[in-house]
């Protein structure tokens, strides 16, 4: 994870800067600017989290309260692939818990954790609006419904495969 | 004047306010927590919940939150309603949830707004039976201790921080039941109001951190009605002491001046008065050693030294106006100088003689708060005048207020009014040398040579007044900067123009009279209002006195025997060479002060003064307010208040033990020095001889005033431990000390109400109420007026009402050339730190912790040859790239590291004098070279 | 002729994908902007939609229109204002925004232009929910698509008003989707609620009017300009006007989502569209419109889907997604699931949601654990009763987390006895 030291992009700074610009006040931008960085980096470091402050005119410690407080900026590291498990209620009612299981199971972590090889972050997520897939989930950016035990099988063996 | 029904019981109020500050106005127990007077409503912590009624034949009513609801006449509201009830023993019961219940080795015990409300709703029993969360605390510098784990989430401390004092390195992190307050990472909290977190957070999360390493329970404090000395704001406080030591300063209000809030120089500088350079004996000095004496030789020394040619008192600004006076009468009116140069004393007088001469509004700082466009001219006032500067910032608040009102958004629906006024223009203009706190909030900025910043406002009033003269060949860009602030001053109600004697320039408090004379042709709500250095720099302004210039004059032609130099450290004000011949040229130097300065080397001898927690004085901010403070120490013989160690010399002087006879007529009954016995007896004096002055008699009750038939006490009835206290020593029961010149008792003996003499309350609590909440019963209107009436009395006219009979005022022509950078010399000015250049607070530990290295600020382009300069000094070695710059000031070369400023103009440096060179007047011209002198880098 | 009836669906193929300007404006879009920038004034365009009895889809139902005349009436050019479009949709069980923004971002687009010509908002705001992210490609570029061609810009159609649409992803947080924590958010601050007044139609985003509509709501509106709004009234069954997508998960034959005439029977919406319930699964109770809306039991599945019947019933249409309860599902644990949602997603503004919904969390997984007390019950009845009426705390986030929980334990007051009494969960969830 030694990119999480190294200095923002230039063209990333640049584009901070525009999505400032674009807004009545720098601030208006954090949101989108940190989604930038962690799009690239994966999660936001500290400098990089000093560094987006400076171009959005903010102290760090305001900007971290921004951080901190939105569940899907993530201000500690993750794996190259990120498994937003839904917990919400249809999914709970068709058998995600089942899921977790296998999940936890299969790569040997709990939700919240990360693989030991960096490839897989598992989280829980709050409904993502596939209920009447459910239990769905999303894997990056993609979406998954009807999930069972050998879809998710499938899925973590081709993660895996693609950290590899 | 409407009504409300409280509970059954009719209750005037007044509309413009909430249920909550009604309910609280008309003496009724509800507890809240995120509500604050200084702050507003949130809504955050719905403990305020009461029933309200929509008639009088509605029978359940509705919970609301008093906080966020208007008072309007009529209302039906019940604090009592078992639903209410329920709910609010719900809300603390949520609270305490979490909280880790650690009362007895919480600081806060004792004086816990959360204790006091646990206790008003009832909540007794625990139901919560799971894990608490717990969180980290920090460590936030010197001066603010961190216990995260009891916090109630009210969110006070950030709306306090970041809304009201502007600071931005303290947040709210997490979110749901996982919040927390705190920096982004360990460090000091930077706002210089840090400190009244301790006072705003209602629990143990913020504490007082160096009370903490002398701490003692609030109901074990003795505390004494106080004024801040570290500035001439003149900030009202309260001391806490106990066995005889100073423990901590919290905030007095006064509904004028600091109302809520101090700054962290005025709440941790009080260490100097229990720090090691505390002068606790007489000295004589041979030979540079220092020799403990008793009383009697040294008096008997002085007595010598008088006889052998003329004795010359040298006062000072930060003593009191007694010991000034006292001086004087000791030396007589030509042998008594204020200790001030001829720079300093001319800017003092007139400052005192422009604000005399305002046609307009001289505004307290409360008042300042709703001017609604405010000129800053060359005054850095967050260093010089913090207190000031802060009720700056809410000015700037005026326009959403406006909105607010244009909204039917009533003015303490904090949050609100800030979205409303998102978009708001600021009416403040910051025209200084250097940045300011207060740049980030102000509508323009202007950076400038004090010379040039002086033209800029003669310029704005000539186009406010054609009267006043216009200002020849002004740049087109300052010419239209002066339009502007020009057009915003006319188009405000409450215009304010603020200035000081900073940078040692009459043009700048000239060219800002002249703006606010101009203003007040047009509205008698202009204000004028001038920063002066020091507590009682105003006051001695008004006493006068020979400048040191003139002393130096006298010494020359050997026409000084003795100096008495009282509470004054010349080094500050001569420079080295000046000081020098001052002390060759007098025979021998008596030092009065409380703390061991440079100064004391060049002394006879040296008299141990009591501190300002020792003794009662009076002093008279910069606003010309005289206000007194009071004992809290009984300091152990022979310390003692100046003015009596001068009464002493006198009466070793004239040979005398016992006080003059008294003159017939109508002076005082003790008139002369050696006559007076207390306190009252100076400033009766002092009101004969200064008519001026006057008012500062009126300024508390006198020695003899009573309440209830009782002294006052300045303890509270639960204080513990008098008898066992000192039973390591002896098991006796001491006498408790008393002093001659208050009406305190120094024990919890004695009257204390809550309509007491205002000058006089020593601390504030009431039943139910044990946290510095306990001021809203002090209060008349909370907020407002206390009930034990204003505390201090102003010494200047205030002229907004003469409106029929404006004063003739005459418009200054004396305007300055522009100035011009040079190739060969930089015109220095005077940093002012509000950490490190004020003299008493810098022995303070915390405080001295705060005080950042010395270093120069130079322009971009001055920063460049810097640079360059260190470049080539430094080719070849890996020396560090941080550049370092000589100084050549006329006591020779003073190398430091150079520091470039944003926006400092060009041929002007900014020097902390007081750590670089103490003694020199600024501004002045001065070579800089770009690399330290050979035989300085190692 | 889809049109007539299920309007907002219509041009929606999930096969094909979104359709693009020139196909939207082949089957009937962009006519509502071509008749109203050019013949209407934005007080009639008010008046249109007041009459045509939409109400907000959002949850809260209230009147579009009526919200609408509350914005002060100056020109766009005059005045910043702002027109923001909550695609948040975070309510678990809800699913139909997504659809509409995936399905055909064009007519949010023309709703979004048609609703900020009504307040005249120059400036317009998408509030997407983060982990939309196909949604948020497709809307993106159906709003290039448009910026191009000029419905979006400077002076469209030469109408001389003018207006452009940015969006916002959010970061999470269901809160967002409250509509003053939204403008909080899209400020770049923590999403902690507003107080009201002042109303986002006075003072909004940036302190400046701001009007917050719902993508459903939004979607409705080209339909109402060009078909007029008596037509709209038409389209539903009872007071209410128009149609709603209505959707159902849980244990049916069908889970899914449909466009039906607002105020078609719960009924008909599970059995006819949703196909009933799976084999070996009975129907026990549901959530009529998301995760925070009272349960009902079998007794009310003949009411009809609209504002009025479903609040006589005791509860609310919500989002008009309904969540469907079980007989081999314990209700308790469902409670709990739901209750971890709103105590997660607290913001942590407010006392009693702070600090109760958390309290309400563990009270019932100790229960679920078989380490529940009878005390609790009661504890958890103190909670619902003290929580769940609005203006005890700062937002409708904790009422709405009460109703299913005050409604729950009325409801399954046997199966919460049973779970102390047997120091567990007899269902031990299973499936
Ligand atoms: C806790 C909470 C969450 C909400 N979430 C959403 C949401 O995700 N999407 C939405 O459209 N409205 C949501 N609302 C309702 C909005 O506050 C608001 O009423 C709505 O966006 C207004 O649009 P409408 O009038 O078109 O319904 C939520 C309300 C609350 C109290
Ligand atoms: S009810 Fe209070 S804590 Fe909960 S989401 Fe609303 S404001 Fe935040
Ligand atoms: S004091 Fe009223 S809600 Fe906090």
């Amino acid at each position: 994870m030694s990119t999480a030291d190294h200095p923002l992009p230039v063209p990333m700074q640049t584009e901070i800067l525009a999505l400032a610009k674009a807004e009545l006040r720098p601030r208006g931008a954090a949101i989108a600017a940190l989604r930038l960085v962690q799009a690239r980096f994966r999660w936001i470091s500290t400098p990089h989290l000093r560094e987006v402050a400076r171009l959005l005119d903010m102290s760090p410690d305001d900007l971290d309260g921004i951080a901190t407080y939105y569940n899907l900026l993530f201000r500690k590291p993750v794996g190259h692939h990120v498994i937003l498990l839904c917990d919400s209620v249809s999914c709970w009612i068709m058998g995600r818990e089942r899921l977790c299981a296998h999940l936890r199971e299969t790569l040997g972590i709990r939700p919240g954790e990360t693989t030991p090889d960096g490839a897989i972050t598992l989280l829980p997520t709050v409904c993502i609006g596939h209920c009447d897939h459910a239990p769905a989930m999303l894997v990056d950016e993609s979406l998954h419904g009807d999930v069972d035990v050998k879809h998710l099988d499938r899925i973590t063996d081709s993660l895996r495969e693609s950290h590899r | 004047m409407i009504t409300i029904r409280i509970d059954g019981r009719d209750c005037p109020s007044r509309p413009d306010i909430n249920l909550l500050h009604a309910c609280l106005e008309a003496g009724a127990n509800l507890p809240y927590f995120c509500w604050h007077p200084e702050l507003g409503s949130v809504g955050a912590c719905r403990q305020c919940a009461v029933t309200q009624f929509s008639g009088p034949e509605d029978k359940t009513g509705r919970i609301v939150m008093a906080c966020m609801t208007p008072v309007s006449d009529g209302a039906i509201v019940s604090i009592d309603d078992a639903g209410a009830k329920e709910f609010r023993e719900g809300v603390i019961e949520w609270m305490m949830v979490s909280h880790p219940h650690d009362c007895p080795v919480c600081e806060e015990g004792g004086e816990c707004h959360l204790q006091d409300m646990t206790v008003m709703t009832g909540h007794n029993t625990r139901r919560y039976r799971f894990t608490k969360r717990t969180h980290r605390s920090q460590n936030l510098g010197p001066f603010v201790k961190h216990e995260m784990n009891r916090c109630i989430a009210c969110y006070r401390c950030v709306r306090f921080y970041r809304d009201y004092a502007g600071g931005d390195d303290l947040a709210v992190f997490g979110s749901h039941d996982n919040v927390w307050f705190g920096r982004a990472e360990d460090g000091t909290l930077e706002n210089p109001f840090s400190g009244n977190l301790a006072e705003i957070c209602p629990t143990g999360v913020f504490t007082d951190k160096p009370f903490s390493g002398v701490y003692s329970r609030k109901w074990d404090l003795r505390g004494a009605p106080s004024v801040c000395v570290h500035c001439a704001v003149g900030c009202n406080t309260i001391v806490n002491a106990r066995e005889e030591t100073v423990r901590r300063i919290l905030n007095r209000y006064n509904e004028d001046v600091n109302r809520y809030v101090l700054c962290d120089r005025g709440r941790f500088g009080h260490g100097f008065v229990s720090a090691s350079s505390r002068i606790r004996a007489p000295l004589r000095i041979i030979d540079g050693q220092r020799i403990a004496v008793p009383t009697q030789d040294a008096m008997t020394q002085f007595a010598r030294m008088a006889a052998n040619g003329a004795v010359v008192g040298i006062a000072s600004s930060r003593a009191s106006l007694e010991t000034c006076f006292s001086l004087r009468m000791l030396v007589g009116a030509d042998c008594f100088s204020t200790g001030q140069t001829e720079q300093e004393q001319s800017c003092a007088e007139l400052a005192h003689t422009l604000l005399g001469q305002h046609p307009g509004r001289l505004p307290t700082l409360h008042e300042m708060e709703s001017a609604d466009a405010v000129l800053i001219l060359g005054e850095d006032v967050c260093a010089t005048a913090p207190r000031l500067g802060l009720s700056l910032r809410q000015s700037v608040r005026q326009p959403a207020f406006h909105a607010a009102d244009a909204t039917k958004v009533p003015r303490w629906m904090d949050a609100a009014v800030r979205t409303l006024g998102t978009e708001c223009a600021s009416g403040l203009f910051v025209l200084t040398p250097a940045p300011t706190d207060l740049d980030s909030i102000a509508g323009e900025t202007r950076r400038a040579a004090p010379d040039d910043i002086a033209r800029l406002g003669f310029a704005i009033a000539h186009r406010i007044d054609a009267g006043a003269p216009d200002v020849p060949d002004l740049t087109e860009e300052d010419a239209l900067l002066a339009d502007r602030i020009a057009t915003a001053l006319m188009a405000a109600k409450e215009p304010l123009i603020v200035s000081g004697m900073q940078y040692g320039s009459p043009a700048l408090m000239r060219a800002a009279s002249g703006i606010a004379a101009a203003l007040a042709g047009r509205t008698p709500m202009a204000g004028l209002s001038l920063v002066l250095p020091d507590c009682n720099s105003m006051g001695l302004a008004m006493l006068g006195g020979l400048t040191l210039e003139s002393v130096m004059m006298k010494a020359r032609s050997g026409g000084i025997g003795t100096l008495v130099v009282v509470e004054n450290d010349l080094t500050r004000r001569l420079d080295p060479a000046s000081l020098a011949e001052l002390m060759e040229a007098v025979r021998s130097v008596v030092i009065i002060d409380h703390s061991m300065t440079p100064l004391c080397q060049d002394a006879t001898l040296v008299l141990p003064a009591a501190a300002f927690s020792e003794y009662s004085g009076t002093l008279v901010s910069q606003e010309g307010r005289a206000q007194r403070f009071f004992q809290a120490v009984y300091a152990a013989a022979p310390v003692q208040a100046s003015w009596r160690w001068i009464q002493a010399l006198a009466r070793s002087r004239n040979g005398q033990e016992t006080g003059e006879k008294p003159d017939t007529g109508t002076r005082p009954a003790a008139t002369g020095l050696t006559g007076w016995r207390t306190l009252d007896d100076v400033l009766a004096a002092l009101a004969w001889e200064f008519p001026a002055l006057a008012g500062a008699v009126k300024t508390a009750p006198d020695a003899a005033y009573r309440l209830e038939n009782q002294k006052l006490r300045s303890q509270t009835y639960r204080a513990s431990g008098r008898t066992v206290i000192r039973s390591h020593i002896s098991v006796r029961d001491q006498p408790p000390p008393a002093s001659p010149d208050t009406p305190f008792s120094s024990s919890m003996e004695g009257a204390y109400t809550t309509d007491m003499p205002s000058p006089l309350v020593p601390g504030f609590q009431v039943p139910s109420w044990n946290s510095v909440q306990a001021l809203n019963r002090f209060q008349q209107e909370i907020g407002g007026s206390m009930r034990g009436g204003p505390s201090g009395v102003r010494l200047f006219a205030d002229r907004t009402h003469e409106n029929g009979n404006p004063t003739q005022y005459s418009y200054s022509a004396d305007i300055p050339e522009p100035f011009t950078p040079r190739n060969d010399a930089v015109l220095v000015l005077p940093e002012t730190r509000l950490f490190g250049s004020e003299e008493l607070s810098m022995l303070s530990p915390p405080v001295a912790a705060r005080a950042a290295p010395a270093s120069l600020r130079v322009s971009a382009r001055n920063s460049a040859s810097a640079d360059a300069g260190a470049a080539s000094a430094s080719a070849g070695a890996d020396a560090t790239p941080r550049a370092s710059v000589t100084l050549h000031l006329t006591d020779g070369p003073h190398v430091l590291p150079a520091e470039p400023l944003p926006g400092l103009p060009d041929g002007i440096v900014l020097c902390p004098s007081h750590m670089v060179a103490p003694g020199f007047v600024f501004p002045r011209l001065a070579h800089l070279t770009f690399a330290a002198p050979e035989g300085d880098r190692s | 002729m889809n049109l007539a009836v299920r309007p907002l669906t219509a041009m929606i193929d999930p096969e094909a994908g979104p359709p693009d300007c020139a196909t939207y404006e082949q089957r009937g879009g962009w006519q509502a902007t071509r008749r109203t920038l050019n013949g209407l004034a934005p007080g009639e365009v008010i008046d249109i939609v007041t009459r045509s009895r939409l109400r907000g889809r959002g949850g809260a139902g209230f009147g579009t229109g009526q919200k609408w005349s509350f914005v002060p009436k100056e020109p766009a050019s005059e005045r910043r204002k702002y027109l923001i479009a909550n695609a948040d949709e975070m309510e678990p069980g809800t699913f139909k925004d997504r659809w509409l923004l995936e399905g055909n971002p064009l007519q949010l687009i023309e709703g979004m232009l048609l609703a900020a010509y009504a307040i005249q908002a120059g400036h317009g705001v998408v509030f997407l929910r983060g982990e939309y992210h196909l949604a948020c490609q497709r809307l993106e570029r159906a709003i290039s698509e448009a910026r191009s061609r000029g419905w979006l810009g400077e002076n469209i159609l030469g109408s001389g008003f003018s207006f452009d649409i940015h969006v916002h992803s959010g970061a999470g947080r269901y809160i967002c989707g409250e509509e003053t924590a939204l403008l909080t958010a899209l400020e770049g601050r923590r999403a902690t609620p507003r107080s009201k007044p002042p109303f986002p139609q006075t003072g909004g985003l940036w302190g400046a009017p701001s009007v917050v509509n719902n993508v459903e709501t939004l979607c409705n509106l080209p339909h109402i300009l060009v078909n007029g709004p008596e037509w709209f009234v038409g389209l539903g069954t009872g007071g209410d006007g128009g149609t709603k997508l209505y959707g159902v998960s849980g244990r049916v034959r069908r889970p899914g989502a449909w466009e039906l005439p607002i105020g078609t029977p719960l009924r008909q919406i599970i059995e006819d569209h949703a196909g009933g319930m799976r084999p070996g699964y009975e129907l026990r109770a549901l959530l009529p419109g998301g995760a925070s809306t009272a349960f009902l039991d079998v007794t009310s599945l003949d009411i009809a889907m609209d504002y009025g019947s479903v609040e006589k019933a005791g509860s609310r249409l919500g989002t008009g997604t309904a969540i469907i309860l079980d007989d081999r599902t314990c209700p308790v644990g469902m409670i709990l699931n739901l209750e971890h949602f709103f105590a997660q997603e607290s913001c942590g503004w407010c006392t009693p949601c702070r600090e109760g919904l958390p309290w309400v969390e563990r009270l019932l997984a100790a229960i679920e654990e078989g380490t529940g007390e009878h005390d609790d019950l009661d504890q958890l009845a103190r909670h619902g009763r003290m929580l769940g009426m609005p203006g005890r705390t700062f937002c409708a986030h904790a009422p709405g987390a009460m109703a299913p929980l005050a409604s729950g334990l009325k409801l399954f007051a046997e199966d919460f006895a049973a779970h102390i009494t047997r120091r567990g969960c007899p269902l031990r969830h299973a499936a």
